[in-house]
């Protein structure tokens, strides 16, 4: 009895201590060197995995620092100080990056925008709305405000407001680009946070037809055009936009006779309320047909 | 697999396994016969009405357009022209209301009320003296879509390749979506130029077999096609299928006739069989033998909240307004509109958008039909998985899709689901399956183009 858990113990024993020659030999013969200054700048790292620097994650980018093929600024969720660190730990350059942020191309919330229908069904996101006859809004390009883009912010930087339009905040925004793969409407944008001069409205629609269907839409006056510096803005399908490669050009006076306020100066968040002197829809006059006109005009 | 033959005083009823069986709603407008509604003042014609690339305008603002004439032509192989359906002024080529929500380019005509509005008779067109390429030609400048709803390029459907034949040509009067009776009323009363077209397509791609194949539901229709064919005396089968839905998807029938199923990201041409709408086939016929391109369609008017459901013949880019005052206007407060069937159609919130080429139905319903439901856990009782034609399991990409687990539902199948709704359909918990696989789908459409851009 004692015999048989001997034998079975040593066969046990004997086949570990084989393994574990063939590990130690292994382990010496067939090593490969790693940087060890790779483990110490990933911990450096936020460990986000957020893509927002173009790379797989954030050893990815740890060893192309290490290379020098990018520059640690490149992270844009590190804070400056983190940053700082690293170049300071690997002796380079931190690099100084522009800072990019999400901005919304829409400011047409639950009060600027002309609502046709009410959206009833079970699958409450905007992807859910949007293929449902493109959701219930008059501007089939508006926001359809029911948060996709909060929910799939991993940085906790996009909240909704009271108007049902998602706000960045631009201190949490890492650029990511999440935001904008979920909008079904497309609407959000990288840009830098050093560009103030911004157009809020991606209606393709000119003049009255495009005030019709919302009360901050561009309505493509060129007034914007007319007071910026040459080339800043332009008008490009009916909707103005402004370059960002000339933002050093942009001054407030562009946005100074704009007659719906589709053109803003943005410092900080969006849709901030000192800036929302917007009238809601339905306190402009309707605009009248042309038939309407003539018949006015004869009585 | 061939399930359920059945025999009735039509003959043997074939279909396909799985499916469902929702409520009718036939009766309601199958015996009224095709009016036509009067012209309006202004039409609306969006360039996109097909799937494939807009056509492009060939008038200027305050030009003068005859009835029929071409106002815009195709670009590509996949696009087909547009016609002027009226007498009348080019008042705007600017954005309009799209059935789909967007704004896309269209061309708005306003009406000359002085006009007869006749269509100028043309020599007819012998098919039989053409050649293929200039019958596929001829069906694309006539503008002819799959009238189905999907608006397929017809000609792009009939090009076969060199190494495709065609086994059999099948005419789908299914119909299976409820309330919709405008195929039905179109086999009733042109069972004829049905013929004829058919006989022009079967001209130049040489089946072996031609069929004609009808849900049981329609057994006057049926009686009326087999009158004709024994009177024309042309090989033509005119096969009962059984009532359930979707028995009209392609797919499903070629499932039902030939006992094959079509293989995943295959086409029906694949096993050898061509499908093709009854209305197309119409709208070919009266295209060689009277020069009328597809300027005019049957739409089915219908629902519990319309006071007089009828079918209409409508000139393309009636606004549905005027053809819902036509038929005596909504009865209800709050109504809930679609266009299409109310299994697949698109829910409308505007009621300005112009009758489209594929528009096969305008439906009317109120609160009772359409309930606004409250969604349940799913109970794994099955029912999807019995339910769904194409063998998916609805009930594990539902899971999935609540997960936003896009990826596994590719690995699942999900771009197989031609969106039929009878998962959604027959859930007892409500929940939003075919809804949820048409976002995931759109996803993965989005992700694979990026990924192409990006390469």
């Amino acid at each position: 009895m004692m015999q048989e858990y001997i034998i079975g113990l040593s066969i046990l024993v004997g086949l570990g201590l084989f393994f574990a020659v063939i590990l130690a030999v292994a382990s010496v013969k067939l090593k490969v060197f790693e940087d060890p200054r790779i483990d110490a700048v990933e911990d450096m790292l936020p460990h986000a995995n957020c893509g927002a620097c173009g790379q797989p994650g954030c050893r990815a980018f740890a060893e192309l620092v290490i290379k020098g093929e990018v520059k640690p600024g490149k992270c844009t969720v590190s804070s400056p100080e983190a940053i700082e660190q690293i170049a300071g730990f690997l002796g380079i350059d931190a690099g100084a990056e522009e800072r990019i942020i999400a901005r919304l191309r829409c400011a047409g919330g639950k009060a600027e925008a002309h609502h046709l229908a009410e959206y009833h069904g079970t699958l409450s996101t905007c992807r859910g709305e949007a293929v449902v006859n493109g959701g219930p809004k008059a501007c089939s390009w508006g926001c359809l405000g029911l948060g996709d883009c909060m929910d799939v912010c991993e940085f906790d930087a996009i909240h909704m407001n009271e108007d049902g339009l998602p706000v960045v905040t631009p201190d949490r925004c890492v650029a990511c680009g999440d935001c904008v793969e979920i909008c079904p409407k497309g609407l959000f944008e990288l840009i830098p946070e050093s560009q103030h001069l911004y157009v809020q409205c991606k209606s393709e629609l000119e003049g009255d037809l495009a005030l019709n269907r919302c009360s901050v839409a561009c309505t493509a006056c060129g007034k914007c055009v007319a007071d910026a510096s040459p080339g800043l803005v332009e008008i490009d399908h009916h909707v103005a936009r402004v370059k960002t490669d000339l933002r050093h050009l942009e001054a407030r006076e562009a946005i100074r006779r704009c007659p719906t306020n589709a053109i803003v100066w943005l410092e900080g968040p969006q849709f901030a309320s000192p800036s929302r002197n917007r009238p809601a829809f339905g306190q402009i006059e309707p605009i009248r047909m042309e038939e309407d006109l003539e018949n006015h005009y004869w009585q | 697999m061939r399930a359920g033959q059945q025999t009735t005083d039509i003959g043997s009823v074939l279909t396909f396994p799985h499916g469902v069986h929702p409520p009718e709603y036939k009766e309601l407008s199958c015996t009224r016969p095709i009016e036509r509604v009067p012209f309006v003042d202004e039409y609306t014609l969006p360039l996109g009405q097909h799937i494939g690339a807009p056509s492009r305008p060939v008038v200027r603002v305050g030009q003068v357009v005859r009835r029929g004439e071409l106002i815009a032509e195709p670009v590509g192989f996949v696009s087909v022209g547009l016609h002027s359906p009226v007498d009348g002024t080019v008042t705007a080529i600017e954005l309009v209301d799209h059935q789909n929500g967007q704004l896309v380019e269209g061309i708005r005509i306003r009406t000359d009320r002085f006009s007869p509005q006749v269509f100028p008779p043309r020599e007819a067109i012998n098919p039989s003296t053409l050649t293929r390429d200039e019958l596929i030609r001829g069906i694309q400048m006539a503008g002819i879509v799959g009238m189905g709803g999907a608006a397929f390029p017809a000609h792009v459907k009939f090009s076969l390749k060199p190494d495709q034949s065609v086994r059999i040509l099948m005419l789908n009067g299914c119909e299976c979506e409820p309330f919709l009776t405008c195929d039905h009323r179109v086999m009733l009363e042109q069972a004829e130029a049905l013929l004829d077209g058919t006989m022009i397509l079967a001209g130049f791609l040489h089946p072996e077999r031609i069929a004609i194949a009808v849900e049981a539901n329609k057994a006057d229709a049926i009686k009326v096609l087999r009158q004709e064919v024994a009177r024309q005396g042309i090989p033509v089968e005119v096969i009962p299928l059984e009532v359930k839905y979707p028995q009209g998807a392609e797919k499903m029938m070629i499932s039902a006739i030939l006992g094959e199923e079509v293989p995943s990201g295959k086409l029906p041409i694949d096993v050898g069989a061509m499908v093709s709408n009854v209305g197309t086939a119409v709208a070919i016929s009266e295209y060689f033998r009277t020069g009328k391109p597809l300027m005019e369609r049957v739409v089915t008017v219908s629902g519990t909240a319309l006071a007089r459901p009828t079918n209409v013949l409508v000139p393309i880019g009636t606004p549905m307004q005027a053809v819902v005052d036509f038929c005596g206007g909504i009865t209800h407060p709050e109504p809930r509109i679609l266009l299409g069937g109310p299994m697949m159609g698109m829910v409308q919130k505007n009621l300005d958008v112009p009758v489209m080429k594929g528009t096969s139905g305008i439906l009317v319903l109120t609160d009772r039909e359409v309930v606004d439901p409250v969604t349940y856990s799913c109970i794994r009782c099955g029912r999807c998985v019995d339910a769904c034609p194409i063998f998916l399991n609805p009930a594990r990409l539902g899971l999935l899709a609540r997960k936003g687990l896009w990826l596994e539902m590719e690995e699942q199948h999900v771009m197989d689901c031609f969106e039929c709704g009878s998962c959604s359909f027959i859930c007892p918990s409500a929940i939003p399956l075919v809804q949820s696989f048409r976002v995931a789908k759109g996803l993965l459409r989005e992700k694979k183009i990026r990924e192409q851009t990006n390469q």
